[in-house]
């Protein structure tokens, strides 16, 4: 797909927004719909048209494995401390009303910190099976 | 009356689409069908005020998915071959005989189902109410999905945090890093 100017030109213009939407998508889950499994989804189908557009090569210079195997733990991780850190405070596992000030700010808090890691685990997930199934499909293109 | 309208168009659009995608025998068509198929039921989940599951289904079912079929069908078929699925050899009237059992059953099922909607249901008796009522108060999220996924039921979706990483660590071990083998030169960090 490398000389498609029509798909590269409305594809540059349609992923800052798509980046747009997911982070919107993100941090307004408690609002509206949405929340972090789907911005997760949301990013990552950002960076796939990208990938399908310009070529895996590139949108692995934009987001190299090492850096999305890291993501994919560290959003566990992220919310399986918030869980660690209400019972550092005195609370039950993933209690996050002991988190803030007062049970509405601590809730807040948990949610959006929790929500952050589903977000990234799930946009590192979904890119590195993206990119397993691409990166088989390699040898062959190749050839061509 | 408008929302049965719409109810009928989509549920006969799926219909339409469940039997093209029976009788259709390209691979590829088939999973643009499938896409589709998903975007539809999403119409049908925001019909049905469940934005949050239409969001998911339209974004993982309709995006995601197809393009990681897409990915599997440029895996499994070369370029010389047409994605035509073969005709199985044998009429299928085991199969078929199993579905409608099945069908009829579940169908005979759904008279014993509350209607839709119905404040009376066993799964609006339950802790549903108190969600409602509660969850503005105690946690301050407005949307009440959020707050029994990401509060209430917290456990519940770390759980399901952690079969997402599940899944991506199998799809690695199983077919990730396998590139070195035919081309030994690139260098990017798939030393695993």
């Amino acid at each position: 797909m490398k000389h498609n100017l029509i798909l590269r030109v409305l594809s540059k213009f349609l992923i800052p927004l798509i980046f747009l939407f997911a982070l919107y998508v993100q941090f307004h889950g408690d609002f509206g719909p949405g929340g972090g499994f789907q911005a997760g989804v949301i990013f990552s189908a950002g960076i796939i048209l990208y990938a399908l557009v310009f070529g895996t090569d590139n949108a692995r210079q934009v987001i190299p494995p090492k850096v999305l195997r890291a993501l994919a733990s560290l959003g566990v991780l992220i919310y399986a401390c918030t869980g660690v850190a209400s019972l550092l405070r005195g609370g039950e596992y993933l209690n996050y009303s002991v988190l803030g000030a007062n049970q509405i700010a601590g809730q807040h808090l948990g949610i959006l910190v929790i929500e952050l890691g589903v977000g990234m685990t799930v946009m590192s997930v979904m890119l590195i099976i993206f990119f397993a199934f691409a990166d088989r499909a390699r040898p062959e293109q190749e050839v061509e | 009356m408008i929302d049965s309208l719409v109810d009928i168009i989509l549920l006969t659009l799926l219909v339409i689409q469940a039997f093209a995608i029976i009788y259709l025998r390209n691979l590829f068509v088939v999973i643009m069908m499938f896409g589709a198929f998903s975007l539809i039921s999403a119409g049908l989940f925001v019909v049905m005020d469940a934005v949050d599951v239409a969001f998911t289904e339209a974004a993982v079912g309709a995006g995601i998915s197809t393009v990681l079929m897409l990915g599997t069908i440029a895996l499994t078929y070369s370029r010389t071959e047409d994605m035509q699925e073969k005709l199985p050899a044998h009429k299928p009237w085991l199969p078929l005989a199993v579905v409608i059992i099945t069908g009829g059953m579940l169908i005979y099922g759904t008279t014993d189902i509350p209607a839709f909607g119905d404040p009376n249901a066993p799964a609006q008796q339950h802790v549903a109410p108190y969600y409602l009522e509660k969850s503005l108060s105690e946690t301050g999220v407005p949307n009440v999905v959020t707050a029994v996924l990401a509060s209430y039921r917290g456990f519940d979706t770390l759980g399901e945090v952690t079969v997402i990483f599940t899944a991506g660590v199998a799809v690695m071990l199983l077919i990730g890093g396998r590139r070195r083998k035919h081309k030994p030169n690139t260098g990017d960090g798939n030393e695993t």
